[in-house]
């Protein structure tokens, strides 16, 4: 294998990572409550453009972004539950899909409004530069958002299967009504779980900001993204969304060099309508 | 006795409107209309009656619109002949959609819908023979009649209306027929429908084949009206935002419900687009979102369904108050 091949793989897998840790946030609310978040790609796009007002207003970096944009999201997913979510997923099929659709437009393109159509990025070096290890150079910002990513999704799947608040979070999902019989407000539950949601993609968007391109329209790519590596790890499942978002992630690089930088896309959403055909209930999911 | 008297009323002001309002502009207004009518009714088939939110219509808009353009460009076709090989590519898509996500939970058909037409933009975007980036033009001249390339927006005017009045006649048709009571069955209780002996994924795909060649006709309809088709006019996901929200404003699942949501939401646009200009199309998106979401969160039947249940409250119909005392 050669040097240049062995590059391309450690960068689809770091950045595999970050697709993994802001779909993983996708596919606990799908399997909660029933819910798909149509604006949760716009609500990367909305951390990227935090991390780049926190590098333009004061001159940080993620570590400084990271935080911000958290706390931000997390506040943001948390209204969107309570005004809007809650209300639409008992209603009919339209109102669920239309309502978090409407919000990705509204934030699409109120973006779009303030910051025009124009391509935005951050410095280069705002994170480090690029290492050299035996011939393989890898950026810094890309290391440090693939490692953060796997250890922060890594711990939103030991924290819903090893401590209490995610058991709590689990039996929502399991039965609601068995739940709140055993004393957990359903309703709680899942205003965190869109909250914990949220506030990783603001983590997400922060960290992948530092190496991808930012503009309005970036949210719908990445959405698509997110329902790629959901489907393919099976809805509900986190490990499923790590697995799969590092796959996609190497895949798409690994086409980008094989074939062409513009087909990158159109492989992995090619990919999408295979997995609904082939196997609709994911890599891990049951039938 | 009296709702047929409103409803020739309101035909006859839609016939002779143009001649009404003779100015390009309106004239050229009232066509919009009609067409996005068109697109918004062929959606309400899928969207309304069967309940299967699509948010990817533009994809078999741009089959319409692309197919007549490309058969112009290579072979010299007169666009509007190229509507079978429109219809014919956008029910093959919509079957290819359709077979592995109808017999899933909802959302996966829409998520499908929108990443098959991104997909649909991307490839699209990459393929001279479909003029790539840059689009396809139709005819320059009129050669013969057929070619439809008029400098009014008249003739356009009554070309869409009777292509609007055709496919309300099929979608009024469906409502009352074998499918159209299967779909209503599916759309309140898949489960029970489906115990009852109804083929739920089956109809489902029909009427989302049904709406995915209509819709194609309006698109085919736009590129010959506007003698030009690019990857974001033709499959653009905005496009795919105007069908729905037209349909989901004026009523998903009424027949007159899409072209009231035209009849408010066209001139809307028209008038902010001429007000604000460029600077104005990412404010309307802004809007349209804010009236999707609020649509969802308090009337997801519609203004329509609001307007006819305000008048039923108020005024109840003499009709129905002598049924009620026979009874």
């Amino acid at each position: 294998m050669s040097m240049s091949l062995l590059q391309v793989l450690i960068g689809g897998l770091l950045l595999g990572a970050v697709y993994a840790l802001f779909s993983s946030g996708l596919t606990l609310i799908w399997g909660m409550m029933n819910v798909v978040n149509f604006a949760h790609g716009d609500f990367v796009m909305i951390a990227m453009y935090v991390a780049f007002m926190v590098w333009k207003v004061f001159g940080g970096g993620p570590f400084l972004a990271m935080p911000i944009a958290a706390m931000l999201l997390a506040t943001l997913g948390i209204i969107a539950y309570f005004s809007l979510v809650r209300h639409v997923m008992k209603g009919p099929m339209l109102a669920q899909i239309l309502g978090t659709f409407g919000l990705a437009l509204l934030l699409r393109y109120g973006m779009f409004w303030t910051f025009g159509a124009n391509f935005q990025s951050l410095p280069e070096n705002l994170v480090g530069g690029t290492y050299d290890l035996w011939g393989i150079r890898i950026q810094a910002s890309r290391l440090l958002a693939g490692t953060l990513a796997i250890v922060l999704t890594i711990t939103l799947h030991l924290m819903l299967t090893r401590t209490s608040l995610g058991s709590k979070m689990l039996a929502v999902a399991e039965d609601s009504t068995a739940a709140q019989l055993m004393g957990i407000r359903p309703d709680r539950m899942q205003a965190i779980a869109w909250g914990l949601a949220a506030g990783l993609t603001g983590i997400a968007g922060a960290l992948i900001a530092t190496f991808f391109y930012i503009s309005p329209t970036v949210g719908e790519t990445l959405a698509i993204i997110a329902f790629v590596t959901v489907s393919l790890g099976g809805f509900g499942s986190i490990t499923g969304a790590l697995v799969a978002g590092l796959l996609i992630g190497v895949i798409e690089s690994l086409s980008g060099y094989l074939i062409g930088a513009v087909y990158k896309d159109i492989v992995v959403y090619t990919i999408f309508i295979a997995v609904l055909w082939f196997r609709p209930q994911g890599l891990m999911g049951k039938n | 006795m009296k709702r047929s008297v409103w409803l020739l009323l309101i035909v006859a002001l839609v016939v002779v409107y143009p001649l009404l309002f003779t100015t390009p502009f309106l004239q050229r207004l009232g066509a919009l209309v009609l067409l996005y009518a068109i697109a918004a009714s062929a959606w309400n088939i899928v969207g309304g009656y069967a309940g299967q939110v699509s948010v990817g219509h533009v994809v078999f808009f741009g089959c319409g619109a692309y197919a007549s353009m490309a058969f112009f460009t290579h072979f010299g076709w007169p666009p509007i002949a190229a509507v079978p090989v429109g219809m014919m590519a956008s029910m093959g898509i919509a079957a290819l959609i359709g077979v592995p996500t109808l017999r899933l939970s909802g959302h996966y058909f829409s998520m499908a819908t929108i990443a098959v037409a991104e997909l649909a933009r991307l490839i699209v975007t990459n393929v001279e023979a479909l003029g790539a980036a840059v689009g396809l033009s139709g005819p320059v001249m009129p050669r013969t009649v057929f070619d439809l390339s008029f400098t009014s927006a008249l003739p356009y005017y009554y070309l869409f209306l009777v292509v609007l009045l055709a496919v309300l006649g099929l979608t009024y048709w469906m409502e009352n027929s074998r499918i159209g009571f299967y779909l209503r069955a599916i759309k309140d209780n898949e489960r029970a429908a489906r115990s009852l002996g109804v083929q739920a994924g089956r109809y489902k795909l029909y009427a989302y084949m049904i709406s995915a060649g209509l819709t194609s006709i309006a698109g085919t309809l736009y590129a010959t009206m506007y003698g030009f088709v690019d990857p974001d006019s033709g499959l653009g996901i905005l496009t795919s935002v105007k069908i729905l929200i037209m349909a989901a404003l004026g009523g998903a699942g009424l027949l007159f419900g899409p072209l009231v949501g035209a009849a408010i939401l066209v001139p809307l646009e028209e008038i902010s687009n001429n007000l604000l200009g460029g600077k104005g199309a990412g404010l309307t998106f802004v809007v349209y979102g804010a009236i999707i979401m609020i649509i969802a969160r308090f009337y997801p039947s519609g203004l329509l369904k609001l307007a006819l249940d305000r008048l039923a409250s108020t005024k109840p119909a003499l009709s129905d108050q002598k049924v009620r005392d026979v009874a």
